[in-house]
C-alpha cells in the first residue's frame, strides 16, 4: 500500500493550498478508513491485507501514535462483527512493537471502565470479548485474563445488588468464551472450572419470573424460548463438552501463529468492578428467539442447534451487523448476506430468524418497525431466488403458532405482513388460510386476517385495482362476514330528537357560519339532563354533544383533512360542550358512533383531539375501557389509539420539562456573565429586575411540569385500575361459573395489561411506590399480581 | 434500580473518549438530493438551511387515485404526521400525483427518508425528498396544463397518471 505524504512546501506561494490546519483531520480520516475497510473489496487476502495495513501503521506510531489508538479502541467497541480481524491486527502491531500494545491494552481498559460508568454495556460486552480475544493474539496473558473474570464472576457473591447487575458480569463472561474458552482452558483449567462451577449455581439460585413477559411465544413446543442466560450457559457447556472446539469464527490470527508466538504478551492490571450506584442502569433481561432448526432447510446446510455456540456467534454477529447499518438498509441487506461461512450456514434462514427476532423483541425491537420491513424487501431483491420462500415459509409458520403468540408481538406481525404485501401486490395463498374462515372472530387465526385485511384494505382501494381484487379473493368471503357496510358510510340517525337542529345547523355550517351562530342554533337543543341544567345552557348536555358532533362529522366526511379544517373551525365549539369530564367522555363516544367503520378515521380524529385539547388524554383512556367500546375492545386499532395517547402524554412532559431546563441554562448563563462584568456599578436593583421575568418564566414552567407529571401519573393510574376492574369481573364471573379463565378474550386482556407496563416501561419505573401501594396490592388476584410481579421483576 | 433494553438505541454510540466512525455515521438515504426548488424566494444558503431542519417531505409519483388516508397509513409508519396536503391540478383542483407529508419530529421525517422512500404506495414505486416548507401556492401542479411538469411531456402510458403525456394527447 502507497501513501502520497503532503510535502512541505505545498503552500509556498500558492494560497489556494489547503492550509496545513485541515491536514490532521485528513490524515484521520484516510487512517480510520484504511482501518475500517481492511480487506474489503481487495483482491489479495485478508491476511496480506492485514499484514500490509500493519506495516502502514507501524510506519505511523512515531507521528499519529493517538489517533491510531483512539480508531483502534472504538473499532473494538463499535464492530463487533468484525472482531478477530481487529485482534490480530492489534496482534501484528504489538509484536512489532511492544509498547504500542501495552498502551492499547491500557487506553481499552480505561474506555471499557467510562463504558461502564456511563452505562453503555452492550459496548461494554464488546471489548470485553476483544480483550478476550487478545489473548489469542499473544498480546494479553491468559493468566490476567482469567483473573480478570474471576473479579467478574464475584460480582455475583456482592449483597443487596440488583440480580441485573450481577447478569451482565456473568454474560460478558460466558459470552467471550465461544472466542476464548479453548486457550484459557488450556492454560488455567483448575481456574476455569471453579469459575464455571460459580457461573452454574449463581444460575440455579437466580429468579426468573420475568420470563413469560418477554417470550414471543408461551408455548415450549417446537421451540422452547430460552431465558438468555440459561440459553448462553447450555451453550458453553456444550462447548466445554466437545473439548473447546470451535469451527465458525473466523480466526486470521491462526496465519500468523509464528509471528505472534514470538510477541510478548501483557498482564491486564487488575480489574475491580465499578460499584452499583444510584445511577447504574443494568440491560433488561432478555429470551432468545428461535424459530428454526435444521428440520426446516432439508436441502441445504445443517443449521447449528440451538444449543451449540456456533448458533449464538452466527446470532450475535448478525445482530452487530444491522446495528453498525440500520441506516442504510441496501448496505445492511449486503452485509447480511455477504456473512462469511454462506456456504457451510443456511444463511438466509439465520437471516430472517434475527431480523423476526428483533422485529417480535420485547419490550420494544431496537429498531423502528418500518426498518425490517424495508430490509427484509431488499433482501428479496438481492435474493430473489431463495429468500421469498424462506420468508413464507417463515410467515406460514407464524400463521400456525398465533394461538400461543403474545398479544403485541402479534401487533407487529400484523403490521408487518400487510406492510409487506402492499409491495408485492397482496399476493399470497390466501386459500391454504381459509380454515379461518369457520372459527369464531375471537380466535387467534381468524382475528389475525381480519386485521390484516383491515389493514390492508387501508393502503388498496378493491374498487381502483380488480387485479388486486384476484389475488385477495379471500378477501370477497371475509369481508362479508368481518366487515360490515360498505366502505367507511358514517352512520347517520334520523330517528335523533334534536333532527330538527341537525338540519338547521347543516345548512349553517355550509353557509359557512361562525362559532356564534353555531352556539345559538344549538341553545334550542334541550338537555335530556334537565336538573343539572345552570340555565346558562353549557352545562354537560349530550343531546347538543349528538346534534353538533354528528353533523358536523357527517359534512366533513370527505377526507381527514376536511374533517381536520372542521374541527379547527370549530374549536370554540367543541371545546365548550366537551369542558366536563362527561363531555369529553361523549365526544368520544359519538365521533366512535359515527366512524366505527373506518378505524384510521376514528384514529386521526381522537390524535387531533388531544392535540387541540378538545379532550384530554384520561377522557380517552375511560372511553377504551367504557362499555360502549366493549364490542371492538380486543381490535387492534383500539390499542393503537391507547398507546398512541400515552406517546402523546409522554412527549409532553418531556417538552415542558425540556424548556424549564433550557430557561435556567439561560438564567444560569446571565449570572455568569453579570459575575464576568463584574466592575461596573453594581446596582442590586437592576440585576433583580434583569433576573425578574427568567425567574417568573422558570417558576411558571415548573408548575407546569409539575402538572402534566401528575396529568401522567393520573393516565397510567386510570388504565391500570380499569384493567384490574375489567379482569377481575371476568376472574371472578369464571369462578363462580366454573368455566375455564383462560377465554381468548382473558389472553389478549392480561397481555394488554403486560404490553402498557413494556412499552411505557421507563415512565412507569418512576410510579412504582405508588402502584404498589394503591393498585396492585396483595389482595388482588393472583393472576392479575403475576404480570406486576412479573414487571418488578425485569429490574431486580 | 432502573434497567434499559437489551440492545442499546443507536444514539448512544459516540461517546466522549472515542466518538463514532464515519463508516457508521453514513446516512445517504437522510442525506439532501441535488434538486433545489427553483421557485423557492431566498438564496441558496437559506434553501439548505431550511431543508437540513425540515420536518415536511415532497412525494412523488403518486397515483392520481391514491387517497390522503393512503398515504397517511404508510407515512404514518415512521412516526406522527402533522399535516398532509395533496398535490393539485391548478386548473381542474384534482389531485395529480404528489402531495406533502409534514411531520411533528425532523426524526420521523429522515426515518421516512430512510425506509419508504423507494417503496410501494398504491402499487408505485414512490420517492420522497426534502422540502423547504409548505407555503401556499406550492400545492399547485407547475406544468403548463395544470399537473405536474413530468406528465406535460413523457411519452409513455401511464393509468395512474391521467394515461399519455400531455404532449403525445395533444397530437
Amino acid at each position: 500500500m502507497s501513501r502520497r505524504r503532503h510535502s512541505d512546501d505545498s503552500d509556498a506561494g500558492q494560497p489556494h493550498k489547503r492550509r496545513r490546519t485541515s491536514e490532521p483531520s485528513e490524515i484521520e480520516e484516510r487512517l480510520e478508513s484504511l482501518i475500517c475497510r481492511v480487506g474489503e473489496k481487495s483482491n489479495s487476502s485478508l491476511e496480506s491485507n492485514l499484514e500490509g495495513l500493519a506495516g502502514v501503521l507501524e510506519a505511523d506510531l512515531p507521528n499519529y501514535k493517538s489517533k491510531i489508538l483512539r480508531i483502534l479502541c472504538t473499532v473494538a467497541r463499535l464492530l463487533p462483527e468484525k472482531l478477530t480481524v481487529y485482534t490480530t491486527l492489534v496482534g501484528l502491531l504489538n509484536a512489532r512493537n511492544y509498547n504500542f500494545g501495552g498502551e492499547f491494552v491500557e487506553a481499552m481498559i480505561r474506555q471499557l471502565k467510562e463504558c461502564l460508568k456511563v452505562n453503555m454495556y452492550n459496548e461494554a460486552v464488546h471489548l470485553v470479548r476483544f480483550l478476550s480475544d487478545l489473548v489469542n493474539c499473544h498480546v494479553i496473558a491468559a493468566p490476567s485474563m482469567v483473573a480478570m473474570f474471576e473479579n467478574f464472576v464475584s460480582v455475583t457473591q456482592e449483597e443487596d445488588v440488583p440480580q441485573v447487575r450481577c447478569d451482565w458480569y456473568m454474560f460478558a463472561f460466558l459470552s467471550s468464551l465461544p472466542w476464548v474458552g479453548k486457550e484459557l482452558y488450556e492454560k488455567k483449567d483448575a481456574e476455569m472450572d471453579r469459575l464455571l462451577s460459580q457461573t452454574e449455581s449463581y444460575l440455579k439460585r437466580r429468579q426468573k419470573i420475568h420470563v413469560p413477559m418477554l417470550q414471543v411465544w408461551t408455548a415450549d413446543k417446537p421451540h422452547p424460548q430460552e431465558e438468555y442466560l440459561d440459553c448462553l450457559w447450555s451453550q458453553i457447556q456444550k462447548l466445554k463438552k466437545d473439548r473447546w472446539q470451535e469451527r465458525h469464527i473466523l480466526r486470521p490470527y491462526l496465519a500468523f501463529d509464528s509471528v505472534l508466538c514470538e510477541a510478548l504478551q501483557h498482564n491486564l492490571p487488575p480489574f475491580t468492578p465499578p460499584p452499583h450506584t444510584e445511577d447504574s442502569v443494568y440491560p433488561m433481561p432478555r429470551v432468545i428467539f428461535r424459530m428454526f432448526d435444521y428440520t426446516d432447510d432439508p436441502e441445504g446446510p445443517v443449521m447449528p442447534g440451538s444449543h451449540s455456540v456456533e448458533r449464538f456467534v452466527i446470532e450475535e454477529n448478525l445482530h452487530c451487523i444491522i446495528k453498525s447499518h440500520w441506516k442504510e438498509r441496501k448496505t445492511c441487506a449486503a452485509q447480511l448476506l455477504s456473512y462469511p461461512g454462506n456456504n457451510k450456514i443456511p444463511l438466509n434462514y439465520h437471516i430472517v430468524e434475527v431480523i423476526f427476532a428483533e422485529l417480535f423483541q420485547l419490550p420494544s425491537p431496537p429498531h423502528i418497525e418500518v426498518m425490517y420491513t424495508t430490509l427484509l424487501i431488499e433482501l428479496c431483491k438481492l435474493q430473489p431466488g431463495s429468500l421469498p420462500q424462506v420468508l413464507a415459509q417463515a410467515t406460514e409458520m407464524l400463521y400456525m403458532r398465533l394461538d400461543t403468540m403474545n398479544t403485541t408481538c402479534v401487533d407487529r406481525f400484523i403490521n408487518w405482513f400487510s406492510h409487506h404485501l402492499s409491495n408485492f401486490q397482496f399476493r399470497w395463498s390466501w386459500e391454504d388460510w381459509s380454515d379461518c374462515l369457520t372459527q369464531d372472530l375471537e380466535k387467534p387465526k381468524p382475528k389475525f386476517v381480519r386485521e390484516v385485511l383491515e389493514k390492508c384494505m387501508r393502503k388498496f382501494d378493491l374498487m381502483k385495482h380488480p387485479e388486486g381484487a384476484d389475488n385477495i379473493k379471500i378477501e370477497r368471503c371475509l369481508i362479508i362476514p368481518f366487515i360490515t357496510g360498505c366502505k367507511y358510510k358514517p352512520k347517520h340517525k334520523r330517528s335523533l330528537p334534536g333532527y330538527t337542529v341537525a338540519l338547521c345547523l347543516t345548512i349553517a355550517i355550509k353557509n359557512k357560519a361562525s362559532n356564534d351562530e353555531i352556539f345559538s342554533i344549538l341553545k334550542d337543543v334541550p338537555n335530556p339532563n334537565q336538573d343539572d341544567d345552570d340555565g346558562e345552557g353549557f352545562s354537560f348536555n349530550p343531546l347538543k354533544i349528538e346534534v353538533f358532533v354528528q353533523t358536523l362529522l357527517h359534512l366533513a366526511a370527505k377526507s381527514f383533512s376536511h374533517s381536520f379544517s372542521a374541527l379547527a373551525k370549530f374549536h370554540e365549539v367543541f371545546k365548550t360542550l366537551a369542558e366536563s369530564d362527561e363531555g369529553k367522555l361523549h365526544v368520544l363516544r359519538v365521533v366512535y358512533e359515527v366512524w366505527k367503520n373506518h378505524p384510521q378515521m376514528i384514529a386521526v380524529l381522537v390524535d387531533k383531539m388531544i392535540r387541540t385539547q378538545i379532550v384530554d388524554c384520561a377522557a380517552v383512556a375511560n372511553w377504551i375501557f367504557s362499555s360502549e367500546l366493549a364490542h371492538d375492545f380486543t381490535r387492534f386499532y383500539i390499542w393503537e389509539i391507547l398507546h398512541s395517547t400515552i406517546r402523546k402524554m409522554n412527549k409532553h412532559v418531556l417538552k415542558i420539562h425540556k424548556e424549564l431546563e433550557e430557561t435556567k441554562a439561560r438564567l444560569a448563563r446571565q449570572h455568569k456573565r453579570r459575575d464576568s462584568d463584574d466592575d461596573d456599578d453594581d446596582d442590586d436593583r437592576s440585576t433583580d429586575r434583569e433576573d425578574g421575568p427568567l425567574e417568573e418564566q422558570i417558576e411558571r414552567l415548573q408548575e407546569k411540569v409539575e402538572s402534566a407529571q401528575s396529568e401522567q401519573k393520573n393516565l397510567f393510574l386510570v388504565i391500570f385500575q380499569r384493567f384490574i376492574m375489567l379482569l377481575t369481573e371476568h376472574l371472578v364471573r369464571c369462578e363462580t361459573g366454573g368455566i375455564d379463565v383462560f377465554t381468548p378474550w382473558y389472553k389478549s386482556c392480561i397481555e394488554r395489561l403486560q404490553q402498557i407496563f413494556l412499552q411505557h416501561h421507563q415512565i412507569i419505573q418512576q410510579y412504582m411506590v405508588t402502584l404498589e401501594n394503591l393498585l396492585f396490592t396483595a389482595e388482588l388476584d393472583h393472576h392479575i399480581l403475576a404480570v406486576f410481579q412479573q414487571f418488578c421483576a425485569l429490574q431486580a | 434500580c432502573r434497567t434499559q433494553q437489551g440492545w442499546t438505541r443507536p444514539g448512544s454510540a459516540a461517546m466522549s473518549s472515542g466518538g463514532t466512525l464515519s463508516i457508521l455515521r453514513s446516512d445517504s438515504y437522510a442525506e439532501l438530493s441535488q434538486y433545489r426548488d427553483q421557485h423557492f424566494r431566498g438564496t441558496r444558503y437559506d434553501q439548505e438551511r431550511l431543508l437540513r431542519k425540515s420536518c415536511t417531505l415532497y412525494v412523488g409519483n403518486l397515483s392520481f387515485y391514491t387517497t390522503e388516508e393512503q398515504i397517511h397509513e404508510l407515512f404514518g409508519k415512521s412516526g406522527d404526521i402533522k399535516k398532509v396536503i395533496m398535490g393539485l391540478d391548478k386548473v381542474k383542483k384534482t389531485a395529480c400525483g404528489f402531495c406533502f407529508v409534514e411531520y411533528y419530529a425532523r426524526g420521523d421525517a429522515e426515518n421516512a427518508m430512510r425506509y419508504i422512500n423507494g417503496t410501494r404506495l398504491d402499487d408505485r414505486i414512490i420517492r420522497t425528498d426534502w422540502d423547504a416548507g409548505f407555503k401556499e401556492g406550492r400545492q399547485y401542479g407547475r406544468g403548463r396544463s395544470g399537473g405536474q411538469v413530468r406528465d406535460e411531456y413523457r411519452q409513455d402510458y401511464d393509468a395512474g397518471r391521467g394515461g399519455y403525456g400531455k404532449i403525445v394527447q395533444c397530437q
